[in-house]
């Protein structure tokens, strides 16, 4: 019925071919690729490299907090003039959590994560031979890999990295001499940042390119599977906010280097008065929560994307309710722009406009449950095959709980200004923006290593890395809250300086062995990561039984994907235990004339004729229908 | 039954697609910047433009305006397989958009005689500086795409590349056309 005439010989892509293949060097194949697959791996390896630096740098000022008045000599010989006496630096504590956050946010789990597994998975899962532009693809990879030199070539400067706080607010950011992390540090911290939204533009408008146009035939965009739809409200949401960002960020460079006021008035330094008059430091946090904000979202909403996919795969279910989880998608799309004062309830603003971004803060929580909800009523009763990827799944799902209740009592404006900028905060987005990314990040790894690599990663060392890793960050993160209940400040250098804080010192040693073990725990991964890659059980051609069109791709990951003709979709991604079907999976190129056995009459959207040809089937097969007859 | 067809790597329709993206990231960018503009300028009485924008800022205006004309003619020569006519109206755009450049030029520097500078305690008037500055380097990739669509009227290559070259780079050009409408007239109601 449905069958499309598959005309269109794959004569132009044939030839496409014979110019791709033959001049392959090595520099075009690994360095300067343009094969979307390649991008994928680059920016996932680079994306490792980094979270591990900054899971570092973590651990590094975890143990400032915990022991603030032991000297550690080793720190001095691995860090030099950071750590006189072996003790960490005060400025460099600051800077270690400035590019510590950095790093996470925009390195890890913007580049890391959207770079990887949409450029991955958008022409896989979609069924092209690659993005709409793949040069612009290329170079989207080398600005992002330029911004991460940048930014970590500020650890061998004189002044050290910038100081300022991942959200590098004037006037510290504004005034090169406020301190050591405001100095040179800070002016590459702004030009990798450009550099950085320069490579997320590019990637982003690729993606959204990619994804409105070149999507095979019967992919309508009510079949693609919710990591497609995840992808491109992501990189709308990126394509919207960013350039809000580079424009506060120019401006800042202008008040830095040109003498400018766009953020600064009335500053003293050392007794003397600067020339800047008449700016505004709050403009600056409009502009930059404005993005920051979106930003969280374009953080998680990937993650979400890949664990819906994988929790419908592994719960051999459908997804639940597919179309609320696309339209929750949207809502959060949307209302993210328009919540960005909850960051700012202390600044001063007008009442009446915090109560305004606290309801519409509120209501980004509705489609945020609507998602929860769907995921737990994707397990109930489900097969549940629990494989690396599923459970680093049920685990997002556990950090998106935990730290979203919290974000409820942020978001009223009364309570935020006990809790704003104590561990409260902290807790609350690193449950559920760090914790849950990253994990929806490594199911993804989980999940579509063999698709990258062709092989499987080794489960055990992977439930290892699971278990240790879940309960590390929950130990890390959820006594944070009980000290910023507290009113603990974050960012602060040494808690031994303030009589209030000191009964939270016992606190922070547990808080800082947990954060060891946590990052212990990496090892695991990545040795069987990189172990994988060269010793890994070799995999089938769909190894999960999932129904999404990367897997009808074979294992040796072509040049262009498929040997012969893009395969045709007939279907949406999630027939999973379709009654009726003798397998528990229906991959998306299965026409319904092959399943009449288990067609369902809104299967056929309206298509009458359609619609007749299986009632007769039905008549003629009736006994199969009786539910006594199935096996 | 579905309108998609098989996607192939030399289409040209998603490339362009890509264009119009970047366009919208454009507009958030200047629609940023004088978000930033209003926010400011909030902030009280002595933060609000008080200063009369150059005139030479009209000029520069209908300058622009006219370069559209010119780059719609180039294009209609172009649809109609006229490159003679494509090549004389890419020029006669591409002298336009360095006229325009000048007489921005010319502004600052009627600005900086009467003693408002850039670096300036009002930062209203330090954001007229950086909109017209930012909105330069836009005309300056429009140049560029110019001086593309100029070497493919010119190069041995296909009419289908040639024509569209020509199609996004007057895109583009009138879309820094009318950005700088929009800020010219953001400017003025905000005086
Ligand atoms: C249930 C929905 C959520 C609500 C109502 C909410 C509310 C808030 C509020 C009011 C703050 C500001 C706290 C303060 O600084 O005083 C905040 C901070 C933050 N939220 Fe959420 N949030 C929610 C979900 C999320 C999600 C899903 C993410 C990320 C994926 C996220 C990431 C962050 C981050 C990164 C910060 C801290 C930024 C900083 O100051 O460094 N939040 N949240
Ligand atoms: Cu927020």
């Amino acid at each position: 019925m449905s069958s499309i005439a598959i005309n269109n010989p794959s004569a132009i892509h044939h030839d496409d071919h014979g110019h791709a293949h033959h001049h392959e060097t090595f520099l075009t194949k690994y360095v300067f690729s343009q094969d979307h697959k390649m991008i994928a791996k680059q920016f996932l390896i680079t994306g490792i490299i980094m979270g591990v630096i900054a899971m570092l740098l973590s651990v590094l000022f975890r143990i400032q907090l915990a022991y603030p008045d032991h000297s550690f000599p080793l720190l001095e010989v691995l860090l030099g003039r950071f750590a006189p006496e072996g003790r960490l630096d005060p400025n460099f504590y600051l800077s270690l959590v400035t590019i510590h956050g950095t790093i996470m946010v925009f390195f890890v789990l913007t580049a890391g994560l959207s770079g990887t597994f949409s450029n991955l998975l958008i022409p896989l899962q979609l069924g092209a031979r690659d993005m709409a532009s793949p040069f612009m693809n290329m170079l989207s990879y080398w600005l992002f890999l330029v911004a991460c030199v940048l930014i970590l070539s500020t650890f061998f400067i004189e002044s050290g990295p910038a100081g300022g706080g991942w959200t590098v607010y004037p006037p510290l950011s504004a005034i090169p001499k406020a301190m050591p992390g405001s100095g040179l540090g800070m002016t590459i911290w702004l030009i990798a940042m450009i550099l950085f939204v320069a490579s997320s533009l590019m990637g982003g408008i690729n993606y959204v390119s990619t994804i409105l146009n070149m999507r095979t035939k019967g992919m309508d965009l009510w079949k693609m599977p919710l990591t497609i739809w995840a992808f491109l409200l992501t990189a709308v949401t990126g394509i919207l906010s960013f350039p809000v960002l580079v424009a506060g960020v120019v401006l800042l460079i202008f008040d830095r280097s040109f003498g400018t006021s766009f953020y600064l008035s009335d500053i003293v330094i050392g007794g003397q008065a600067l020339a800047h008059e008449g700016g505004s430091p709050i403009l600056w946090q409009h502009l930059f929560w404005f993005l920051g904000h979106p930003e969280v979202y374009i953080v998680i909403m990937p993650a979400m994307g890949i664990i819906s996919e994988v929790m419908a795969v592994n719960s051999r279910k459908p997804i639940f309710g597919y179309h609320a989880m696309v339209y929750s998608l949207i809502a959060i799309t949307v209302l993210s722009f328009i919540v960005w004062g909850h960051h700012m309830f202390v600044t001063g603003m007008n009442p009446f406009l915090g109560g305004v971004f606290m309801i519409t803060t509120l209501i980004i929580a509705v489609p945020s449950a609507v998602k929860t909800f769907n995921w737990l009523a994707t397990l109930w009763r489900g097969n549940i095959r629990f494989t690396p990827a599923m459970l680093f799944s049920i685990g997002m799902v556990s950090f998106f709980i935990s730290g979203g209740l919290t974000g409820i009592w942020l978001g009223n404006a009364s309570l935020d200004i006990n809790l704003h900028d104590t561990y409260f905060v902290v807790a609350h987005f690193h449950l559920v923006m760090g914790s849950a990314a990253i994990f929806g990040m490594l199911a993804g790894i989980y999940h579509w290593f063999p698709k990258m690599f062709g092989r499987v990663m080794n489960p055990r060392l992977g439930y290892l890395h699971f278990w240790l890793t879940f309960v590390a960050a929950y130990f890390v993160f959820f006594p944070m809250h009980f000290m910023g209940l507290d009113g603990v400040p974050r960012r602060y250098y040494a808690f031994t300086e303030f009589e209030f804080m000191e009964k939270w010192m016992s606190v922070n040693v547990f808080v800082t062995w947990s954060a060891i073990l946590g990052a212990v725990a990496q090892i695991a991964f990545l040795i069987n990561f990189f172990g994988s890659i060269f010793f890994g059980k070799k995999s089938t051609e769909n190894p999960w039984e999932a129904n999404t069109l990367e897997w009808t791709t074979p294992v040796e990951r072509l040049h262009g994907n498929w040997p012969g003709e893009i395969p045709t979709v007939y279907r949406w991604a999630y027939d999973y235990s379709k009654p009726g079907h003798p397998t528990d999976f229906i991959m998306q190129t299965v026409p319904h004339s092959e399943t009449m056995s288990s067609n369902l009459p809104h299967d056929f959207d309206g298509n009458e004729v359609a619609e007749k040809i299986q009632e007769e089937w039905n008549l003629a097969h009736n006994a199969s229908k009786n539910p006594e007859q199935v096996k | 039954m579905t309108i998609n067809q098989e996607p192939d790597r030399y289409s040209l329709q998603p490339k362009k697609f890509v264009l119009w993206l970047f366009i919208v990231s454009s507009i958030i960018f200047f629609a940023g910047l004088t978000s930033g503009f209003i926010v400011y300028s909030g902030g009280g009485a002595r933060k609000a433009l008080n200063v009369d924008l150059p005139k030479v800022f009209i000029y520069s205006t209908i300058v622009i305006i006219l370069s559209s004309v010119t780059m719609h003619l180039a294009y209609l020569g172009t649809k109609r397989l006229k490159f003679a006519q494509q090549k004389l109206w890419l020029w006669v755009s591409l002298l336009l958009g360095i006229v325009f450049i000048a007489l921005q030029v010319y502004g600052w520097a009627v600005w900086t005689n009467l003693g408002i500078f850039f670096i300036n305690s009002n930062a209203t008037i330090s954001f007229v500086y950086a909109f017209t500055f930012f909105h330069i380097l836009h005309i300056v990739a429009g140049l560029i795409m110019i001086i593309t669509a100029l070497k493919s009227s010119y190069g041995p290559v296909p009419t289908v590349t040639n024509s569209f070259r020509m199609d996004i780079t007057s895109i583009f050009w009138h879309f820094v056309d009318i950005v700088w409408i929009y800020l010219y007239v953001f400017l003025l109601l905000n005086r």
